[in-house]
């Protein structure tokens, strides 16, 4: 066994499993074949159904990726072959030659800038050129240039040679070559994502003209950073298109090209990318042609429902054959009204394919290599209650590689899997991981004694900023003992002068004036550690983003301007303290609420990583809503999963199991929450450092439509899966789809219902083919690999009727009266029995969400941290969420779900303790009035109030106080500026250090500006 | 109160921007990387959150002599602190009434720059730049002791 996993594949799914693993204590080789990870995540603009910018949630985890001390990044390598056993794989890797030395490159750009071939952009869908020497995207890690061998001139033709002359820390080399290696590790994680289909091979949608585009594509046109700048343009003529048609399902629902799944993605980005058109020109008519409109996941109906009432999208439910090109090379598209069964031709601006997701090239080449099994679509093949378990023992997948899905669905793949490699191998877990070791702070003399170092950044700040002058300037400067310029401040070297600098001169305060904190602060901190200083007595002047690189025509002004940034950054840094983050033990235990599959698998999870856990469930047996079908979509029977599963429970040492219990008070924070159980009447404690809710769901019971109650041939879905456990005497089975869901009382889509539907319409053929099954639906949600069953279905003979939301179906004594939107008649069904899909609601969660102070949302279901990236974490840290309890979902799903928070617990309860924030709050006791008012404005509950008593000369008398725990506080100083009796200090940004900085900006004011004029006011 | 300014020509409006770290200051970040350019009237402090921000911190800046000051933060829902920036926006709206009876509203911006606005956040200086050169240099000038 090797306490080591190499991830494949850099994109979402492979960083977050890469920082799971690296957070729980193991070695993590991140391999990324292209040159920077990001994956097509870094390509989006915004994500659905939130239209959170994408750039901005995701580039914070490519930084902590790039500066994990567990993680190693083999960024531009491509995975050969995988063999070996499980605790012990053979990686082969060949790291394909950038022609630069990633260890030398600072990633300038200057390069870039000189270099004079222009090739088509990749990170732009090749609407935009970019250099053959490049950094692929601004936020790109590692952050080092890439020479294009296949467009270089020097590489292709022996000429020019411009990017190795004109690069400062001289880390061009042609003579560079691939490299093979060989990683020796216990666990694979295959997270090879997807290739984007590319639809030229559709003639007839004519992805020839320039104005026809991929939604791809679409994207980059809307991105800030993107060939436009924002702006969406015909690509023909430069002008802003008035009619945008979106086609969807291009490349996937087409058995004609052997795409017989469903992409799950497409319906949203579509929407997604309307929405954001719109906001962007109200004038823009878009219209989204579509076979279903698959918005099954959190709030997307809501987000679909929008699209069309406050936007005014349009949507129509017709496949276009063509898209038609006039003689004018005008594009017009034709499609069948099903509302008049007319044909109709409109005229469109522009045409946006929204393609589907096609398996990565990666995911065949490295299954055939190292014998993964691949599924029917060519994804690496996984099973219902295993859904990241590859055919091979030890190699897990997640992401897309295992199936189409957005992002939540694969970020909480990417966790699960982490938690079962975690899980193999527990035992080695902490045994190659490294931590940095730093020489004892030194002592710090009184007198503030400043090393200001000024950087060129090769010429990005230097052909703008005077530096020289610069630094002359920071001599001047109070406390300033020491002041450089630097070539580049970031490269080894400089570490190094730094370091010297800092002992020779005694300093105790260090400021570089160079790039952004958001990118740079962590490596001239680590810097000061290395050399004795505590790392909050470092500051940055940011004299590139916010200087140089904006005011690039005025040198002047920008020299004046540095000088003032760096005098701010100067006065507030003589007033820095150090500041050391706190280490407060934990409890490495887990609860778990809920034991049904979601809550057993975490549970399971948690205690194959070596942790103990107890399953606090309501009733008297653990199983759940799995207790309640009678089969699985893949053919199997839930009794026999969870006898399987409740077997490994009922074996493992380190899971207790409390039935008929609830769990009634809960106080502490992450590592340290300390509470009470009730069951058989008894309360107990119970101490834990971390919870998982996976309290689950429930069916509606949809009393008083369709006859239900009153009418014993009217049952739901629910209950007809138990009929279809026995033997079934019907013989016309009429299924009603979205039954009290998709309303206005209740708007989000059940997301499980379309599939139960078609399963248990293939149930009934299958056993009595004789059987006539109708299913009258709004929009058949067959997302991804269930888009097959869906034609299984077809096949079979199963009737699927569409109506329409405003004409529901109406169900008198036997017969269901139904008015097809398709054909656009009425059509009466005499039916034997009627079946009611309903949608699963929320369970009693408003008990959890004051326990935990975690919140729901409008559905009751419990509201996860971030819609994306974070959707098995709750806000508050420590607690975390899977299965339905957050939202509907199929069990694969759930099971996945539950892994992922499994994952996430363990990345605490592996800690050997629970390090706070070093710059937080704290409060003066003398100076609090005990008001309350930083309790109420903590959206963390860190400050709390105590009760003191007080001893003023003769009189004592008790009032309150408050305390900021450091544990929970998150330095954002909000409570610092509610104070009314100003007793909170918010370290590292306090009012007299900000004071100072102010000070400073005045004292540049005063230097710029010219006295006469002003007049004296009082104020 | 006498506020009528008599601005030189060689003048340029000082403003003074408090970015929050997460969202506004990258933004500023983006608006460098994608050389957006704008006028070289402004100098950014970071604070970890816009609901750092005290009225007083305002106060002091123009009473000091800034001609303008700027509070940036993430847009509301986007918060990194879930909803430091629906505190800041109360407490900054009650400044800039207060700073109304002075008549000094107009040199107080609080604005949601989002880290993906390059942009628009050199949009927000260039413009908030204009007004102050249309208000006119700070009236305000501390009395000599």
């Amino acid at each position: 066994m090797k306490g080591s996993v190499a991830v494949v594949g850099g994109g979402i799914a492979g960083i977050q499993a890469a920082l799971d693993l690296a957070d729980s204590g193991f070695k993590t080789y991140l391999i990324e074949s292209r040159p920077s990870i990001g994956g097509v995540m870094s390509q989006l603009d915004k994500t659905f159904p939130t239209n959170d910018c994408a750039m901005c949630i995701l580039s914070p985890k490519l930084v902590e990726t790039a500066r994990h001390p567990n993680i190693e990044l083999l960024g531009y390598s491509d995975v050969k072959s995988i063999t070996g056993k499980a605790g012990d794989f053979t990686v082969k890797v060949t790291k394909k030659a950038r022609y630069v030395d990633e260890t030398k490159c600072t990633g300038c750009g200057t390069c870039t800038e000189k270099c004079p071939s222009k090739v088509p952009d990749e990170y732009n869908a090749g609407m935009a050129k970019r250099k053959s020497i490049y950094i692929p995207f601004a936020q790109a890690i590692p952050r080092v240039a890439t020479i294009d061998s296949a467009h270089c001139l020097y590489l292709t033709k022996g000429k020019c040679g411009v990017c190795k002359k004109v690069c400062g820390p001289k880390a061009v080399d042609y003579e560079q070559k691939d490299k093979d290696i060989e990683l020796n590790v216990g666990s694979v994680v295959l997270a090879t994502g997807f290739k984007p289909f590319d639809p030229t091979s559709l003639k007839h949608y004519r992805f020839d003209h320039p104005d026809v585009i991929t939604s791809l594509q679409f994207e980059r046109l809307m991105s800030a950073s993107g060939p436009t700048q924002g702006h969406v343009t015909k690509q023909s003529d430069g002008k802003v298109p008035k009619n945008i048609a979106f086609i969807q399902c291009v490349g996937s629902r087409n058995p004609r090209i052997d795409r017989n799944h469903c992409s799950s993605v497409c319906c949203m980005y579509a929407t997604k990318e309307s929405i954001i058109a719109k906001e962007h020109d109200p004038e823009l008519n878009i219209t989204i042609f579509h076979i279903d409109i698959r918005a099954y996941g959190k709030n997307f109906e809501e987000f679909y429902n929008r699209a069309q009432r406050e936007y005014g999208i349009k949507y129509i439910n017709s496949r276009p054959p063509e898209v038609v090109v006039d003689a004018n090379n005008a594009l017009s598209l034709k499609y069948e009204d099903f509302n008049t069964g007319d044909l109709k031709s409109q005229n469109f601006d522009m045409v946006v394919l929204s393609i589907g997701l096609d398996p990565a090239d990666s995911t065949r080449s490295i299954a055939q290599s190292s014998g993964i099994a691949l599924d029917d679509f060519g994804n690496i093949a996984t099973s219902i209650e295993n859904p990241v378990e590859s055919s091979v023992a030890g190699i897990y997948v997640c992401g897309v590689a295992q199936g189409p899905k957005d992002i939540p669905d694969t970020v909480a793949q990417a966790s699960a899997a982490a938690s079962k490699a975690a899980a193999l191998l527990s035992g080695e877990r902490g045994t190659l991981i490294k931590e940095r070791e730093f020489p004892e702070e030194k002592k710090l003399s009184i007198e503030p004694r400043i090393g200001v170092f000024v950087c060129h950044c090769g010429i990005n700040i230097g052909s703008v900023v005077n530096v020289p002058d610069v630094v002359e300037y920071a001599k001047t400067l109070p406390g300033v003992t020491h002041a450089q310029e630097m070539l580049y401040a970031c490269s080894s070297d400089s570490q190094v002068t730094i370091k010297d600098a800092i002992t020779k001169n005694d300093l105790n305060r260090v400021v570089v004036a160079s790039c952004t904190p958001r990118t740079h602060e962590p490596l001239f901190q680590n810097t000061c550690k290395e050399a004795g200083l505590n790392p909050y007595l470092f500051e940055l002047a940011n004299i590139r983003e916010h200087c140089s690189w904006v005011h690039m025509k005025d040198k002047e002004k920008a020299t004046q301007k540095a000088k003032g940034i760096v005098s701010m950054a100067v006065a507030k840094s003589a007033l820095f303290q150090p500041l050391y983050k706190q280490k407060v033990s934990l409890i490495n235990r887990a609860i778990v609420l809920g034991g049904g599959v979601a809550g057993m698998t975490s549970a399971l999870d948690i205690a194959n990583n070596g942790y103990s856990v107890t399953i606090i469930e309501r009733e008297k047996e653990l199983g759940g809503m799995l207790r309640e079908m009678t089969e699985l979509y893949d053919g199997k029977k839930p009794a026999d999963v969870l006898k399987e599963i409740m077997g490994k429970v009922a074996e493992n040492k380190n899971i207790k199991v409390i039935n008929e219990a609830k769990l009634l008070k809960v106080e502490g924070y992450l590592g340290n929450f300390k509470g009470v159980v009730l069951a058989n009447g008894k309360e107990m404690p119970i101490d834990f450092g971390a919870a998982v809710v996976a309290t689950g769901a429930r069916n509606l019971e949809p009393s008083g439509l369709f006859n239900y109650g009153k009418d014993p041939g009217v049952v739901t879905q629910a209950q007809f899966e138990k009929m279809l456990g026995k033997s079934l005497s019907a013989n016309v089975i009429t299924m009603i789809q979205c039954v009290g869901a998709r309303n206005s009382e209740r708007e989000y889509c059940g997301r499980t219902c379309c599939v139960d539907a078609v399963k248990n319409a293939i149930r009934i053929k299958k056993a009595n083919s004789s059987a006539s099954v109708y299913v009258l639906y709004r929009d058949m949600r067959a997302y991804g690999v269930m888009e097959k069953l869906y034609g299984n279905a077809r096949d079979l003979g199963v009737i699927f009727i569409k109506y329409e939301a405003e004409n529901p179906p109406k169900v008198e004594g036997k017969s269901v009266l139904v008015h097809d939107s398709m054909l656009n008649e009425d059509i009466e069904i005499a039916s034997d029995l009627v079946v009611l899909s309903t949608p699963l609601i929320a369970g009693e969660n408003e008990e959890i969400n004051q326990l935990f102070k975690i919140p729901l949302d409008k559905n009751k279901f419990f509201l996860e941290a971030h819609p994306k990236l974070r959707p098995v974490d709750f806000a508050t840290d420590g607690v975390f969420l899977c299965g339905s309890a957050q939202a509907p979902k199929l069990i694969d799903e759930a099971i996945s779900q539950a892994s992922a928070a499994a994952s996430r617990a363990c990345t605490i309860l592996s800690r050997k303790f629970i390090e706070t924030e070093g710059a937080v709050s704290v409060v003066n006791e003398a100076k609090c009035i005990g008001c309350g008012t930083c309790v109420t404005v903590c959206p963390y509950n860190a400050p709390s109030l105590y009760d003191v008593t007080v001893k003023v000369e003769e009189v004592t008398y008790t009032t309150k106080k408050s305390k900021i725990n450091a544990a929970s506080c998150k330095g954002c100083g909000s409570c610092a500026a509610a104070c009314p009796a100003g007793a909170i200090t918010a370290q590292h940004f306090s009012s007299k250090e900000i004071g100072e900085a102010m000070d400073a900006f005045q004292k540049g004011v005063k230097g710029i500006s010219i006295d006469k004029g002003v007049v004296e006011v009082m104020v | 109160m006498n506020t009528e300014v008599q601005t030189p020509d060689a003048w340029e409006p000082n403003i003074l921007a408090f970015c929050c770290n997460w969202c506004s200051y990258a933004g500023a970040d983006l608006a460098g990387v994608s050389r957006f350019q704008y006028p070289p009237t402004v100098k950014i402090l970071r604070v970890m959150c816009s609901s750092r921000v005290e009225p007083a911190f305002i106060l002091k800046a123009l009473k000091d002599g800034a001609d303008g000051v700027l509070v940036a933060g993430c847009h509301i829902g986007d918060c990194h602190y879930i909803d430091g920036n629906k505190n800041a926006e109360v407490r900054i709206n009650n400044t800039k009434k207060a700073l109304g009876k002075l008549g000094f509203d107009k040199r107080l911006r609080l604005e949601w720059i989002s880290a993906s606005e390059g942009l628009r956040f050199s949009e927000v200086i260039r413009d908030f730049t204009e007004e102050i050169m249309k208000l006119g240099q700070n009236p305000v000038k501390e009395v000599k002791k």
